[in-house]
């Protein structure tokens, strides 16, 4: 094999992985039409004013909770890159764990915090201030900053992590005041991270759901998602709910392509995290600023995770532990982010790997360009297809060929799979991008193929983000409820359905202690599998 | 569990945990023997769930019946519905249990379900119910259930409620994606009529929020955030039955409470028609009625059954109130859309 | 240890007395990592050239950082001009260092660059203007002040950073074999120029610790030679006795010297 028949076989091989996950969506969408032989309306849907407004305050609401997310997250991790402390990585940890969190649990969460009756508002009251009252946009962005601002601030530690050592070793010798540091070293970084940053933090808020309605205040607060649930779950008109998602797709198809036009980093991405070292010039009054930053953010974003361990601790944690459906739930959950987090990894890998080939190919062209967005573009559309009409479509399409409860594990894991793709890419992406353009002229020149190209340039240089991109999508799909509520049978069973079928039946202590299960667990399997799958951490220098 | 987990995500992850998985998840489906006949029942989860009745119902039934009684919980009466529509005909359900009353027109419009032939002339059910096709199981009422220690002055009537101290907030739920949500806009609109809009306008400072479902609302309520919530008459029973406290009360009001009737129907291609009317019959016999109240927290359709002493304590509805299906499925939409006017606008 | 001492000449004795006035002097400097353990003893004199040489991993780039601030030592101290600089940050030390690449900040242009090292929020007065002007014609780049490192080739780009290390004044330049990857006429240019500069306008010229690879590079500016082995100082002397690997057998061998001896 030559490295032209390799490079021809890895672009396969990534084409047909994103084409194998793109049909998944889509087939389900299709199978939907067909199947009801309802075609969607768009343009009778874009001309109804109910959809209209809706639309208007979906990308109201995302557009601001995009811009709060970043622009909060951008002094979170310069602070929080600059400081030296211990606990660092924990905390950077735990930055990816809003995102594994039953969205229901997180929202509550964050109503026990800034809530009319929250910490925050007790606080206030206690000094004779008013109550905090966050029902309406306000609230939904609070939610939404909680949820999204940590992974933004992730996804900057890590730009800034890989700049060169000697841009840290220059603005310490050269004793660069911290906005020239900002101006010349840390800025270029962050804005190469930021339209990859924002398309993902957007995509995640266009398709909101519970916490627009929770925390919205009312139905003035209503999102395309919301429409597409009424549409397809309350009204049973599916054309209605697929044309409603398609206006989603492509309006977020929109956006995406504009930040591809913005920066040259669409996906962006996130690294392990913490690794480089700096050599600010002394600064007191910067310090303290960092400190209070980080000590704020931090606060901010553990704060409603500690509301979680409050009231769980409240609970029978015991009892429910040793509950047979609490453990086969755990179990179940189990398998299934295992599954949906492997499979994720595979074809997410193999996508890579093609976006590297063509992006190092001898006879870069607009052809292979194109493709090469295009594969980039479809592993982060996925994020706003409804899993509500994926999963209608495809079980009555597997209902024509087999037993449709016991097909539904396989579409919950692939459901689970390809909406954990965008984060992986984005985590172990930069790394693979980098490992390239180092060693893979190396590798060209060697004639390194097949088995032996992988282990020498990708597998060293994936290995790391590999770790942390499975921690977090086995967290992703642990914490995951939209894929399972359609085929919910008591066969079926897993942890967030447990939590929230208590919910749904008085049993809210239950239901606490669920979900400090839930996030315990979620917690040690990130640790665990970053630990077992990188090794030992090298000590910083 | 994750210490043995580690292995496997040390060598081969990829592999290991993928066949794990396959093997698991496969080997769960396979086996349903025996020769005896299965009722399958869809349902909602809650009411499938160990704590529900479901598990004690499948007791009772099975050991007279020789034959196998299998739920499934699917997540609201809604939800049993699209997925009978989306199964059609070959549905595996041979029951269908859990449609609120508001649901039978779009039911019988499928051409899926057949005559119960269960005599319903014995049943207690408030404004009468029949119905050759669907039998009511339970009922309940809706009602604001508020917390004793945070509201002196509970709302005595819906008027009050509108015009109460804004305030003092309530959660309610919406009509676009859940039940009780839809049941307090058809309570307005029997109260009220075309002056609904208005007094949706009217109560529209109070709402606190407007949920996506029951436990969203619920859980607002039980976290402090709301002092008053959309729920049901029955709800403080479990309260006081299951944690021993009557701190949660129920407002009755001067108008009447909505009624939500649960009802449950045979499917036409069933291979298990006389099993399946054999079920419907228990279903509202004495032994399941008596079951329902304690695990699905709503009132018995026969007037011979022994409450708990906690329901005797419970708001006495002299004023049941229900529009019938057929208006409201005609109108659902217009009123919906009346509702999103009136309580959208900002 | 022993080595070290056998092969210091009389002159070197003579440092005690004039420590004060040393650029740089490392006092049984310590640092360990991943394994490998570093114990440094040296002094450069001040205005001294001194080279580094050795094979890889012995330390030589370690030492820079420890002399830069980028490595804490875990025991010993580092002097400069008498000055006690071992918990100083690197912004706090009397030195400029150049790096092997990246010296630039590649969306600043040249001018900004070399701007950088007077004036670090880059408001640059008139008669800075003047002396980064003054700099960059200095290095040869007259009228480059606009372009970008990536409009430049890497000899250009390290004239720039050569450019701005002397427009600090520094009375201690670390090079980590910027010129590494120039042609060897380059190379030779460039360290004359770099000793040109030093010499310019009649001060006391900067002491100089250079890493290289190329002993004719050191024969030709370097005033004394270090070989530095598995984290040691192993053998220091006079630029030409030490190249001549009459000194120590370790060195010639390191040269390739006594390879061709029967």
């Amino acid at each position: 094999m030559n490295t032209r028949t390799d490079r021809r076989i890895r672009i396969g091989a990534g084409i047909t992985a994103a084409l194998l996950a793109l049909g998944f969506l889509l087939g389900g969408i299709l199978v939907l039409v067909v199947a009801t032989d309802k075609a969607p309306d768009v343009v009778a849907l874009l001309g109804d004013p109910y959809v209209r407004s809706i639309l208007g305050f979906t990308l109201t609401q995302a557009g601001l909770s995009t811009l709060f997310s970043v622009i909060l997250a951008i002094p979170l991790a310069l602070a929080l890159h600059r400081a030296r402390f211990p606990g660092k990585r924990p905390i950077l940890r735990l930055f990816l764990l809003p995102q594994a969190l039953p969205v229901l649990v997180g929202a509550l969460a964050v109503i026990t915090v800034w809530g009319r009756n929250g910490v925050v508002s007790e606080g206030l009251a206690a000094i004779g201030l008013p109550r905090l009252d966050v029902y309406g946009l306000s609230g939904i962005l609070v939610a939404h900053v909680f949820f999204n601002m940590p992974l933004a601030a992730r996804l900057f530690v890590a730009a800034l992590d890989r700049v060169p050592a000697e841009g840290w070793k220059l603005a310490g010798q050269l004793a660069l005041p911290p906005f020239t540091v900002f101006r010349t070293v840390e800025w270029p970084a962050l804005r190469g991270a930021l339209p990859g940053a924002a398309a993902l933090i957007f995509m995640l808020c266009v398709t909101s759901f519970t916490i627009v309605l929770v925390l919205g205040g009312g139905p003035a607060a209503t999102t395309l998602e919301v429409a597409v649930y009424q549409a397809l779950r309350y009204d049973f008109d599916p054309g209605r709910a697929i044309g409603l998602s398609i206006v989603q797709i492509v309006l977020t198809a929109l956006v995406l392509v504009a930040t591809l036009l913005l920066g040259r980093d669409p996906a962006g991405g996130f690294g392990a995290g913490g690794k480089a070292r700096r050599f600010d010039a002394p600064n007191r009054l910067r310090d303290a600023g960092d400190g209070l930053v980080v000590i704020l953010g931090t606060l901010f974003v553990v704060s409603p995770f500690a509301a979680i361990l409050v009231s769980g601790l409240a609970a029978d944690l015991w009892r429910l532990v040793s509950e047979a459906a609490v453990q086969e739930a755990a179990a179940t959950s189990l398998l299934v982010a295992a599954a949906a987090a492997s499979l994720s990894l595979l074809v997410s890998t193999l996508v890579l790997m093609a976006i590297e080939a063509l992006r190092f190919g001898p006879r870069p062209g607009n052809a292979r360009d194109g493709v090469r967005i295009g594969l980039e573009t479809a592993t982060s559309l996925v994020l706003v297809v409804s899993p509500v009409i994926v999963g209608a479509g495809w079980f009555l399409a597997l209902r024509q060929v087999t037993e449709v409860l016991a097909a539904a594990p396989y579409v919950v894991v692939a459901t689970n799979a390809v909406m954990a793709m965008p984060f992986i890419v984005r985590i172990v992406g930069p790394a693979l991008r980098q490992a390239n353009g180092e060693t893979g002229k190396l590798a060209e020149g060697l004639g390194l193929t097949g088995a032996a190209r992988f282990a020498f340039v990708d597998w060293p240089a994936m290995r790391r983000p590999l770790a942390l991109a499975f921690a977090f999508s086995l967290a992703l799909s642990f914490g995951d409820l939209g894929a399972i509520a359609l085929f919910g049978s008591s066969d079926f069973v897993t942890l967030p359905y447990l939590l929230l079928q208590r919910m749904g039946s008085y049993r809210t202590a239950d239901a606490a202690g669920l979900a400090l299960i839930l996030g315990l667990v979620t917690v040690m399997l990130m640790g665990l599998v970053e630990r077992g799958f990188a090794g030992k951490e090298e000590p910083d220098l | 569990m994750p210490q043995l987990l580690r292995p496997f995500l040390r060598f081969s992850p990829l592999i290991a945990t993928a066949l794990a998985a396959v093997a698991a998840l496969t080997g769960g489906a396979a086996a349903q023997a025996g020769d005896r006949p299965t009722l399958t029942v869809y349902t909602y989860d809650s009411f499938s769930a160990e704590w529900g009745p479901g598990p004690k119902l499948k007791q009772a039934f099975e050991a007279n019946c020789d034959c196998t009684l299998d739920f499934v919980g699917l997540e609201d009466g809604v939800a049993i519905l699209n997925r009978l529509k989306l199964e059609g005909p070959s549905t595996k359900a041979d029951v269908a249990l859990g449609l609120t009353s508001d649901l039978i027109p779009e039911a019988k419009a499928t051409g899926m379900f057949t005559d119960s032939r269960v005599d319903l002339s014995e049943l207690e059910v408030p404004t009468g119910f029949s119905d050759p096709v669907f039998v009511p199981y339970d009922y309940s009422y809706l009602a604001f259930v508020y917390d004793s220690e945070s509201v002196e002055n509970p709302p005595k009537s819906l008027a009050d409620l509108v015009s109460g101290d804004p305030d003092q907030k309530i959660a309610i739920e919406d009509p676009r994606t859940s039940t009780p949500g839809l049941g307090f806009l058809l309570w307005m609109k029997a109260v009220y009529g075309d002056e609904a809009a208005a007094r949706w306008e009217e109560l529209r400072p109070r709402i606190l929020t407007v949920t996506p479902g029951w436990s969203e609302a619920y859980g607002l309520f039980t976290k402090g955030e709301v002092p008053i919530v959309l729920s049901y008459t029955t709800s403080p029973a479990y309260h006081a039955i299951e944690e021993g406290t009557d701190r949660y009360k129920a407002a009755g009001f001067a108008e009447g409470q909505y009624l939500q009737i649960e009802v449950a129907g045979v499917l036409k291609e069933t291979p298990h028609a006389e099993l399946a009317r054999t079920f419907l019959s228990f279903l509202v016999g004495k032994e399941a009625q008596a079951i329902l109240p304690t695990t699905n927290w709503t009132l018995p359709v026969r007037d011979d059954i022994d409450l708990p002493e906690a329901f005797s304590d419970l708001v006495s509805v002299d004023r049941p109130l229900l529009i019938d299906p057929e208006t409201v499925a005609k109108n659902r939409r217009a009123w919906t859309d009346e509702w999103l006017q009136a309580v959208g606008a900002r | 240890m022993t080595a070290e001492r056998d092969v210091r000449s009389p002159s070197d004795r003579g440092d005690v007395a004039s420590d004060a006035r040393a650029a740089l002097r490392l006092d049984d400097v310590r640092f360990a990592h991943g394994g490998a353990a570093f114990r440094f003893d040296l002094t450069v004199r001040s205005g001294e050239w001194l080279a580094l040489i050795g094979p890889s991993g012995a330390g030589k780039s370690t030492l820079l950082d420890l002399a830069a601030g980028f490595l804490t030592p875990s025991a010993g101290q580092i002097l400069m001009a008498g000055a006690n600089v071992t918990r100083l940050a690197p912004a706090e030390r009397p030195l400029s260092m150049l790096f092997q690449e990246n010296n630039l900040f590649p969306q600043l242009d040249a001018f900004r660059n070399v701007a950088l090292g007077i004036a670090p929020r880059l408001r640059v007065s008139k008669d800075e203007r003047r002396q980064i002007e003054a700099a960059l014609s200095a290095v040869g780049l007259e009228g480059y002040g606009r372009r970008r490192p990536a409009e430049m080739s890497g000899g250009e780009r390290q004239r720039v950073a050569l450019a701005r290390a002397f427009l600090r004044r520094r009375p201690l330049i670390l090079l980590d074999e910027p010129f590494a990857a120039l042609g060897p006429a380059l190379r030779r240019d460039m360290l004359g120029l770099l000793d040109a500069l030093r010499r310019r306008d009649g001060a006391p010229p900067a002491a100089i610790v250079m890493v290289t690879h190329h002993p004719e590079d050191a024969a030709s500016h370097a005033d004394r030679v270090a070989y530095l082995q598995a984290g040691e100082i192993a053998a220091i002397g006079p630029a030409a006795a030490m190249l001549s690997g009459r000194t120590d057998p370790r060195v010639s061998d390191y040269l390739g010297l006594r390879s061709r001896k029967a």
